[in-house]
């Protein structure tokens, strides 16, 4: 991409070119046609080469400031006007303000004789006076090819229209060149191709079962790189549109904000907070899984946030999603009300692919929502080819991107099919991919989610199922079986299941309880057993101590009345122990 | 550039009144009264030589009853757009009718009295 961008650029010095204003096509050439050269824009009856020369002009008058000559070959003035009507264009108005010179040339070929050598002098000189006049910088010659129907001698003719390109390159007009391609094999009736040797333009126009497709390829862009695909363009009330509308980039600023699923237990699910804003969410699953509900709480959110949600549907008509999710208790007849939530519903049937894509970029650019719903993006694969629902997908969610918008895609699977395989095309493109499943089991059907991925968080690998309830859409916590994550009534029964365990529990707990306490008490009486004995062999010893020592001193007394009742001297104890205390001294 | 030559007969300045013409009409054609009107572009040979051969053939064939205009387009743009003027020199036969266009140098004769509708005597 950068080296394309990088290419782009320095042919830009060496070619200037003209910016056509064309939706897309800019983009695809770099820049815009060759400016000052012819280009040759060649295709069959209808595929709007007419168009295509109208629209260049009128964008090239009205935005690029270069007036231009319109030299009509087939359709007469009012026609064409009419015509240019059709794609919004006011050329009378843009004639009047002498920004557009419009001439028709018609000349009857009955009424022709050829008496010799001719020249085209009268288309040159009628050209170089409508130039002259408004200051044209850009020429259409549609289609100079009917010229060989009118005039004779076509060895003259073609020699003159050479002469006619050499002379709008060497005047520096910036000239469109339209022309039938009536055989696959060559670009045009008479060969005049090999005079244009700066740029062709091939417009196609098929019908493939019943849905009608414009394509548009560059031949030949000399002296520049453009892109070399078949691109699909449009042709509506705003001119030509050439998709993609925007550039393939992965250029885009990435956001670190995050913002809530709307459904608490999701956000839990992704880290805690959610999804990133700006990122492509992607929520597939079977009929009935309930992803329009995950969209639904999503939106719900975002209005809450008060920011502005585009709601694609393509299943279900307004009216009826608004219903339906009144059901599980989201009202969004509010938010549209409050003109912060507005649904675009079509069938997807209703046109190409391409159609699609415009009309949502167009809705987008003029809506400027935060949040974009698509539901659901496989409706599209009725139109298409994978191939190119995935093109659009990446311009989509690559221009999503580019504006910061949260998108979210439902994905209707296959009942039955390979849920991951089946959409492993479109899944690279998205940043979380919420998976949402019917399980089956003991003869019944539960929702199930799973965040099969989100880039740049942690997510939960839990399967977890989930509930549309009233009140919307409820995680329930996980049980896990010997077969994996139980849900519905095998989820109940574990439920009742593990409540009885847990009753069991809590009585053994209060047994055991129970028995401590006894042996408390056992121990508590055993103490008091002990201490009793203590204490009463402590009052024992206690009584023979008191006992002894008043024992001793009857001793004592019982000796002094014995003294006493032998009349013994007493004052020699005296005498010796005053002399005991004179020694001592 | 040199305007070329104009000549015409002594009545072309006039236009001839509603019920000449009808009387023209109705007589033979070499009574008929014929306007022609030859468109160049400047000064170029194929232009010159158209002039010089249209007048040989009028002064042969129609003298007398002819009124010849020579048209640069060079000096008037509008002119060519107005009579559809696309391939130089053109000849546009006015009356009498039908309009007929002839385009070329004029030297194909043969070709010029079939579109002018003259009988070739000599």
């Amino acid at each position: 991409m950068a080296q394309k961008k990088k290419a782009s650029q320095t042919s830009f010095k060496t070619l200037p070119k003209a910016a056509t204003g064309i939706q897309g096509l800019d983009e695809i050439t770099g820049g815009g046609l060759p400016r000052g050269r012819p280009t040759l824009v060649s295709g069959g009856a209808g595929s709007g080469k007419t168009l295509f020369g109208l629209e260049f002009l009128v964008r090239g008058a009205t935005q690029y400031s270069e007036p231009g000559v319109f030299m009509s070959f087939e359709e007469s003035i009012p026609d064409l006007t009419k015509n240019a009507a059709s794609l919004g264009f006011d050329l009378e108005r843009l004639v009047a303000d002498k920004k557009l010179f419009l001439d028709h040339v018609s000349i009857t070929r009955t009424e022709i004789e050829e008496t010799g050598e001719y020249d085209l002098d009268g288309l040159f000189i009628r050209i170089a006076d409508a130039v002259q006049r408004v200051g044209a910088r850009r020429v259409i010659l549609d289609t100079i090819e009917a010229l060989f129907g009118d005039l004779p001698n076509p060895g003259i003719l073609r020699a003159e229209i050479r002469r006619l390109f050499g002379w709008l390159k060497q005047k520096g007009l910036t000239t469109v060149i339209t022309a039938e391609r009536d055989r696959p094999d060559r670009l045009t009736r008479h060969g005049i191709e090999e005079f244009v040797s700066d740029c062709v333009i091939l417009l196609d126009h098929r019908i493939r079962e019943e849905i009608s497709t414009r394509r548009l390829r560059i031949v030949k862009y000399r002296g520049s790189t453009h892109g070399t695909n078949e691109y699909p363009f449009l042709i509506d009330d705003q001119g030509i549109s050439v998709l993609p509308i925007s550039s393939l980039g992965l250029d885009h600023a990435a956001p670190a904000v995050r913002i809530s699923s709307g459904i608490a237990r999701l956000d839990g699910m992704l880290g805690g907070k959610g999804f990133y804003r700006g990122s492509s969410i992607l929520v597939s699953g079977g009929s009935g899984t309930g992803k329009t509900s995950v969209a639904a709480h999503f939106v719900d959110a975002a209005c809450r946030r008060g920011e502005r949600c585009l709601f694609f549907a393509f299943e279900e008509s307004p009216r009826q999603i608004v219903r339906n999710m009144r059901s599980i208790g989201i009202d969004l007849d509010p938010w549209v009300r409050k003109g912060l939530l507005l649904f675009q519903a079509a069938r997807p049937t209703y046109g190409g692919i391409e159609q699609h894509l415009l009309v949502t970029h167009r809705c987008i650019a003029s809506f400027h929502p935060s949040v974009v719903v698509v539901d659901p993006v496989t409706n599209l694969l009725m139109v298409s080819t994978l191939n190119e629902v995935r093109s659009m997908l990446t311009r989509l969610v690559d221009f999503l991107k580019t504006e910061g918008i949260t998108a979210i895609f439902t994905s209707l699977t296959a009942a039955g099919g390979a849920l991951e395989a089946s959409e492993a095309d479109v899944s690279s493109l998205m940043d979380s991919w919420l998976l949402l499943e019917s399980i089956e089991v003991g003869g019944e059907r539960n929702r199930a989610l799973l965040v099969l991925k989100s880039r740049g968080m942690e997510h939960s690998n839990q399967i977890r199922e989930f509930l549309l309830t009233d009140d919307g859409l409820r995680l329930l916590d996980v049980y896990l079986g010997p077969e994996g994550v139980l849900t519905g009534s095998a989820r109940v029964s574990q439920e009742v299941r593990e409540k009885a365990a847990g009753t069991a529990r809590l009585q053994e707990q209060g047994s055991r309880r129970r028995e401590l306490e006894r042996k408390r008490r056992i121990f508590e009486a055993r103490m008091a057993m002990l201490r009793a004995e203590f204490e009463a062999e402590a009052e024992i010893i206690q009584q023979t101590i008191s006992e002894s020592e008043s024992l001793g001193e009857e001793m004592v007394q019982d000796r002094g009345r014995m003294v006493r009742s032998r009349k013994a001297d007493t004052s020699a104890y005296k005498k010796e122990g005053r002399a005991k205390a004179a020694r001592k001294r | 550039m040199k305007k070329p030559p104009k000549k015409s007969s002594p009545a072309g300045k006039r236009k001839p009144g509603l019920a000449g013409e009808i009387k023209q009409a109705a007589s033979h054609d070499r009574q008929a009264k014929y306007v022609l009107r030859l468109y160049i572009s400047g000064s170029t040979s194929k232009s010159g030589l158209a002039v010089e051969n249209i007048k040989r053939i009028c002064e042969q064939h129609l003298k007398n009853r002819y009124d010849l205009e020579v048209i640069d387009i060079y000096q008037q743009p509008n002119l060519a757009r107005d009579e559809q003027i696309v391939a130089v020199p053109t000849l546009i036969k006015r009356r009498p009718p039908p309009l007929r266009r002839l385009i070329g140098d004029m030297s194909d004769l043969k070709k010029v009295s079939l579109g002018l509708d003259l009988r070739m005597r000599e």
